[in-house]
């Protein structure tokens, strides 16, 4: 086994909007912004960009930014499937695309109107039984029985884990209280200048009882990011360009993403185990040389559930590593130093991988000092950042 | 515990439809393969463990355990009392079902809880299948 695209390609440019809870235009608009701004980042033309990958969940057209945004002619396009859980596969395809040359320069996008458009939080009940291959298939087994969104499918599974493991929804509550402190001091973050307590976390109301209250649960967020990646000769000559040491999906068979409710042991996130496994396997890379992590909170439980399945400490060894301060910025593992995306927003889980570009140039708002090696992990895709 | 409102109609699709058609008759039906004897849920047009096509929807007792629960609190549609009672059943043959507690209190709902089978109508006037505290007094 092998994560055998790592050091092959290189992020040389970085473009966000602002986070927000109304956009006021289109997600192709968003998008385009975003583009226009990593390409600028980057020091090259739309005309420079021959490769696009983005998201079976995203709204946004290809064609319709190629006419937006002045892309001349692109040789290679692709999108990654399983919704939130595939939000790093879109550098894993780019990387894959340059090192193999079918394309040179390619741009990664998402764009969503999570708040004011198609909120994921409201509650719907579908007539549809296909889900924007978001591997979420299976809440047609879920629609009859009222649970309607992301969070009441993830907390069937989270209360497993809680019982599993004799914990409670407050240990959760203090990796908030982390995220949120971050939150605090990152100006674009949603929760900017508002940090929690323990006792406020548990005073927010229940979402799904016993497991998720309010303040687990990610931001619905408005806005875009954007990246631009190349191969590794082209990328040395670029100002600040930021290594794709390892990437990898660990898509386990048999299992679906938000509504996966039948995995041998809800308490234990396969496909995060796998990613760990493939991601410091045989690259060469251990987990110790991680010096920031961004791992995806859609909601608190996928937090603690990919710290134990990465292998960063044992099953049920989670509230125990969040409860010690491992996760703060003077810890072992500081995490989601933005705040993540419960403190800062959701942008599909992209928005983590801007802040590791950040962490490793030395830019973001809460810094961790001069990290080498950035993990961002969304459970089932992942990879390691580095800087050259 | 009064009797909640009818279910939201399932999606039917060509690979599920037998176990809503079972439902409407009565029936918890879970598909199980006919070469190598394994069940699953949810349904699947071919075997993974054998390559059969040859799935057959076999009627169940609908007994088992809860394996997971949820009380749901928020967001709440009009189609449903709240807290919603979901649970993850893992019935006898091994199989997992996503469905909705009945007949019992949310503050009394447990991981390990013995369940038996029930049916809850649909709007369309279909059934779905649902479980309540196995050996509770029936109403």
């Amino acid at each position: 086994m092998s994560a055998g695209i790592g050091g092959r390609a290189a992020i040389v440019g970085l473009g966000q909007t602002e986070l927000s809870k109304a956009a006021g235009r289109s997600e192709t608009q968003l998008a385009a912004e975003a583009i226009r701004a990593a390409l600028a980042d980057a020091g090259l033309a739309p005309a420079d960009v021959d490769g696009l990958v983005s998201y079976t969940i995203d709204p946004v057209e290809e064609t319709e930014l190629a006419r937006a945004i002045g892309f001349r002619e692109l040789a290679w396009s692709s999108r990654v499937p399983y919704g939130g859980g595939g939000s790093q596969g879109v550098l894993l395809h780019a990387a894959a695309a340059t090192a193999s040359g079918a394309a040179t320069t390619v741009v990664a996008y998402r764009a969503c109107k999570s708040r004011s458009g198609n909120r994921f939080g409201r509650a719907q009940v579908g007539t549809q039984a296909g889900t924007s291959h978001a591997g979420t298939t299976a809440s047609q087994w879920c629609t009859p029985y009222g649970l309607l969104t992301p969070a009441s499918w993830m907390s069937l599974n989270a209360t497993r884990y809680l019982h599993t493991f004799g914990l409670t929804n407050a240990d959760f509550g203090r990796a908030v209280v982390q995220l949120r402190q971050y939150a605090a001091t990152n100006p674009d973050a949603h929760f900017a200048g508002r940090p929690i307590t323990l006792a406020d976390h548990q005073a927010s109301r229940w979402i799904a009882e016993p497991s998720i209250r309010l303040f687990d649960c990610c931001q619905e967020t408005d806005g875009a990011v954007a990246l631009v990646i190349t191969d590794r000769p082209r990328a040395a000559s670029f100002a600040a360009p930021v290594g794709i040491a390892a990437a990898s999906g660990a898509a386990v068979g048999g299992e679906e993403v938000a509504t996966n409710h039948y995995r041998p042991d809800l308490a234990v996130m396969d496909s995060a185990v796998a990613l760990g496994r493939r991601l410091f396997g045989s690259t060469g890379i251990a987990r110790a040389d991680i010096d920031v992590a961004m791992i995806y909170d859609a909601f608190t439980p996928v937090l603690f559930m990919q710290l134990e399945g990465l292998g960063f400490c044992g099953p049920g060894e989670a509230a125990g590593f969040v409860a010690d301060g491992h996760l703060g910025p003077t810890g072992s593992l500081p995490t989601n130093p933005n705040g993540g995306l419960i403190g800062e927003g959701y942008i599909h889980g992209l928005n983590l991988t801007s802040e590791a570009v950040r962490q490793l140039r030395g830019v973001a708002a809460n810094q961790i000092g001069r990290p080498q090696r950035v993990l961002v992990s969304a459970g089932r895709t992942g990879v390691v950042l580095e800087r050259w | 515990m009064t009797p909640g409102r009818p279910h939201p109609e399932p999606v039917r699709t060509a690979d599920n439809h037998g176990f809503w058609d079972a439902a409407d008759d009565g029936r918890l039906a879970v598909q199980r393969c006919a070469g190598c004897r394994a069940w699953y849920h949810p349904p699947r047009p071919m075997c993974p463990a054998c390559g059969s096509l040859d799935l057959r929807w076999t009627d169940v007792p609908g007994t088992g355990v809860v394996y997971s629960y949820t009380l749901l609190h928020h967001p709440q549609h009009p189609a449903f009392d709240y807290p919603v009672i979901a649970v993850v059943v893992e019935l006898d043959e091994g199989v997992r079902l996503v469905s909705n507690l009945i007949g019992v209190a949310a503050a009394e709902v447990r991981i390990g809880l013995p369940v038996e089978l029930r049916f809850a109508p649909t709007v369309a006037g279909g059934q779905v299948p649902v479980f309540t505290v196995a050996g509770a007094a029936q109403r």
